[in-house]
């Protein structure tokens, strides 16, 4: 194992920020995985840790193929991290939204840069990453539809489902669209927790990375090879909201199947606890995602469902 | 008159409304009235609009029988940003002005956007006022789209600015109110101007008096106005920034939207700790420094300067 400083930052009061990158293996630039570009993804760091823990072994067992490379950026906002802000310490700018960055630009920039010149230029690049509302995934490999997205390849992460959807106008700063300009294979990996550790999902997402490795041939490792993974498209999905705020008390978790009028969710009267609405599924299906808010405002999306023809 | 043209429910006891005042012709409508739409606080830190909203209403108000088309105010597209103090959307922590033209089916942020940009499209202009951010001081500016600048540097030159800054297209910029709403036909043209959290007076003055000339081009307002001052209008190529190499305090040397030479001391990076100067920053270039570094501490790549050749 190779532990490098890929960006350094420099502070005035604090402690320099400090990007580290692990490699394992040598040779052509394989994989690369990289963590927390966000402050409060500490499921991701977690996650990072787990894989170089284990590349690391894997390495010693000579279990990483000749002239192969695998190398893992576990956080580059430490700096976020460390004071629980979700974005950049001083300005609030995003670095995921930053990318491919700009060497002599702004701090977040510069940052984004410094990472993007060092994780560029390999065959696959992985990232692990969070949805910008609160909730919970079935864990997924996700993409934008690029025009470049392999969803046969992402099927090899054993993964439950494989979810892609329209890229939007700011999508085209982040680290997986850039990756996947600059010819790299790109895939998000979703778990279904951000700011704690699920230790479970967490350990089905680094068997899913080390199964996609073994199936790449950059490294050797037996292992259970998860789910024949299902596609589906991001306009496929049946979206659940409510036009009434108040608490949110959830009945349908994550991976549920339900059948179209079972009751998901209630919406509550905050003061009077009376039920202002009731969440019914508009279709047979398996609950994808769901929101986790206790307190929800008017029009928010509170689940997705992957509509299927069950007749159970 | 004031209308909700978007309204949301919060968990406990409140809702959320985006609200405009509509002022119109005391002779009434007859349908063929022209409208100018003057919308701000899409940052909650931006507060430079406010006193715009506020002063134009004024002027109009004292001279009602010179109003000849409809004038509506939208002072705060982020109201519960503007409240907490908070650049975003609380509770998103969403930049809004990434979110446009938004969803009527997305989440809460995304019908919001969808539901103002239906209300502001028609408008014959539309004033986007942003007033930089806490960090970085800007004269009155406007700032276009290189692909609209054929429709838009005509309205910008009447709104007496200093400067109007026609920048190249970027994708993430399309997710813009003012790109949403410029792509669908109704020009809007977005002002910078001085600082966040605060409001400067003369800068507001100055914008209301170009508003009033833009009103009287379009027919909307019959009075006297005054001439609008003659801006500086550039290209990207033109602008030369200066970001820090250093983080520290940074100290200006120099007043803003004044002139600089090439190799002027534009001002210095303090380390207080040592007592040391961690970067004495001078011009690169002859010309004007049009954005200046307002708050003092700067990490390595904080934008300090952007100077007009």
């Amino acid at each position: 194992m190779e532990e490098q400083i890929f960006f350094e930052l420099n502070s005035v009061y604090r402690d320099n920020m400090r990007i580290k990158g692990y490699t394992f293996g040598s040779g052509e630039k394989s994989a690369c995985i990289v963590g927390a570009t966000r402050g409060n993804e500490v499921q991701q760091v977690y996650i990072c840790s787990r894989l170089i823990n284990i590349l690391g072994q894997l390495e010693q067992q000579n279990k990483i193929k000749d002239g192969k490379s695998v190398t893992v950026v576990p956080c580059v906002n430490s700096h976020s991290m460390n004071i629980g802000k979700r974005f950049w310490s001083t300005d609030n700018t995003d670095i995921n939204r930053m990318f491919p960055g700009y060497d002599l630009g702004e701090t977040t920039q510069r940052i984004a840069a410094g990472v993007f010149k060092n994780v560029s230029n390999y065959k696959f690049g992985i990232q692990f990453t969070s949805f910008y509302m609160q909730g919970s995934f079935i864990p997924h490999v996700r993409m934008m539809k690029t025009g470049f997205e392999d969803i046969e390849l992402a099927k090899d992460f054993g993964l439950p489902y494989v979810f892609r959807r329209e890229a939007r106008p700011y999508d085209t700063t982040t680290l997986n669209y850039n990756w996947q300009i600059w010819e790299t294979k790109a895939f998000s990996v979703y778990t279904n927790a951000t700011d704690s550790i699920d230790t479970n999902s967490a350990a089905e997402a680094v068997n899913a990375v080390l199964s996609f490795l073994n199936k790449q041939g950059i490294i050797d490792y037996n292992c259970h090879e998860g789910y024949i993974s299902k596609f589906i498209d991001g306009q496929e999905l049946v979206n659940v909201k409510t036009l009434t705020a108040g608490f949110f008390i959830r009945y349908a978790q994550v991976n549920a199947r339900v059948k179209k009028g079972d009751l998901l969710a209630v919406i509550a009267d905050p003061y009077t606890g009376e039920v202002t609405d009731r969440i019914t599924s508009p279709t047979n299906g398996i609950v994808f995602f769901h929101a986790d808010q206790p307190v929800i405002y008017s029009h928010t999306p509170l689940y997705r469902i992957i509509p299927t023809d069950d007749l159970i | 008159m004031v209308q909700t043209i978007a309204s949301v429910g919060l968990p406990i006891d409140e809702m959320l409304m985006i609200q405009k005042n509509r002022l119109i012709p005391q002779s009434g409508l007859s349908g063929n009235e022209k409208r100018i739409s003057i919308v701000t606080g899409t940052h909650g830190d931006e507060l430079e609009g406010q006193y715009v909203c506020y002063e134009l209403q004024r002027r109009i108000k004292e001279n009602e029988e010179c109003l000849t088309g409809i004038v509506d105010v939208y002072p705060s597209l982020n109201p519960l940003g503007i409240d907490s103090i908070t650049r975003g959307m609380p509770g998103f922590d969403l930049d809004m002005n990434r979110l446009f033209p938004g969803s009527e089916n997305g989440s809460m942020p995304e019908y919001i956007a969808s539901q103002i940009i239906n209300d502001l499209s028609g408008s014959a202009a539309v004033i986007d006022i942003h007033a930089s951010n806490i960090f970085l001081e800007e004269i009155p500016q406007v700032r276009i789209n290189e692909l609209s600048q054929d429709t838009l540097v005509p309205l910008a030159k009447l709104l007496n600015v200093d400067y109007i800054w026609i920048h190249s297209s970027a994708t993430v910029l399309e997710s813009t109110l003012a790109y949403s709403l410029n792509i669908i036909g109704t020009p809007t043209l977005v002002v910078e101007m001085g600082v966040g959290m605060r409001i400067t007076k003369k800068y507001g003055d100055q914008l209301v008096d170009g508003i009033f000339a833009l009103m009287k081009e379009l027919g909307i307002w019959s009075g006297e106005v005054p001439t609008p001052k003659t801006p500086i209008i550039s290209e990207d190529g033109e602008v030369s920034f200066i970001n820090a190499r250093k983080s520290g305090v940074f100290v200006p040397s120099v007043e803003h939207w004044k002139n600089v030479k090439k190799g002027d001391h534009i001002g210095d990076i303090l380390n207080p700790l040592t007592g040391e100067i961690h970067q004495k920053i001078t011009s690169e270039t002859d010309g004007i420094v049009f954005t200046l570094r307002e708050y003092p501490i700067v990490s390595e790549g904080s934008l300090i300067a952007r100077i007009l050749a």
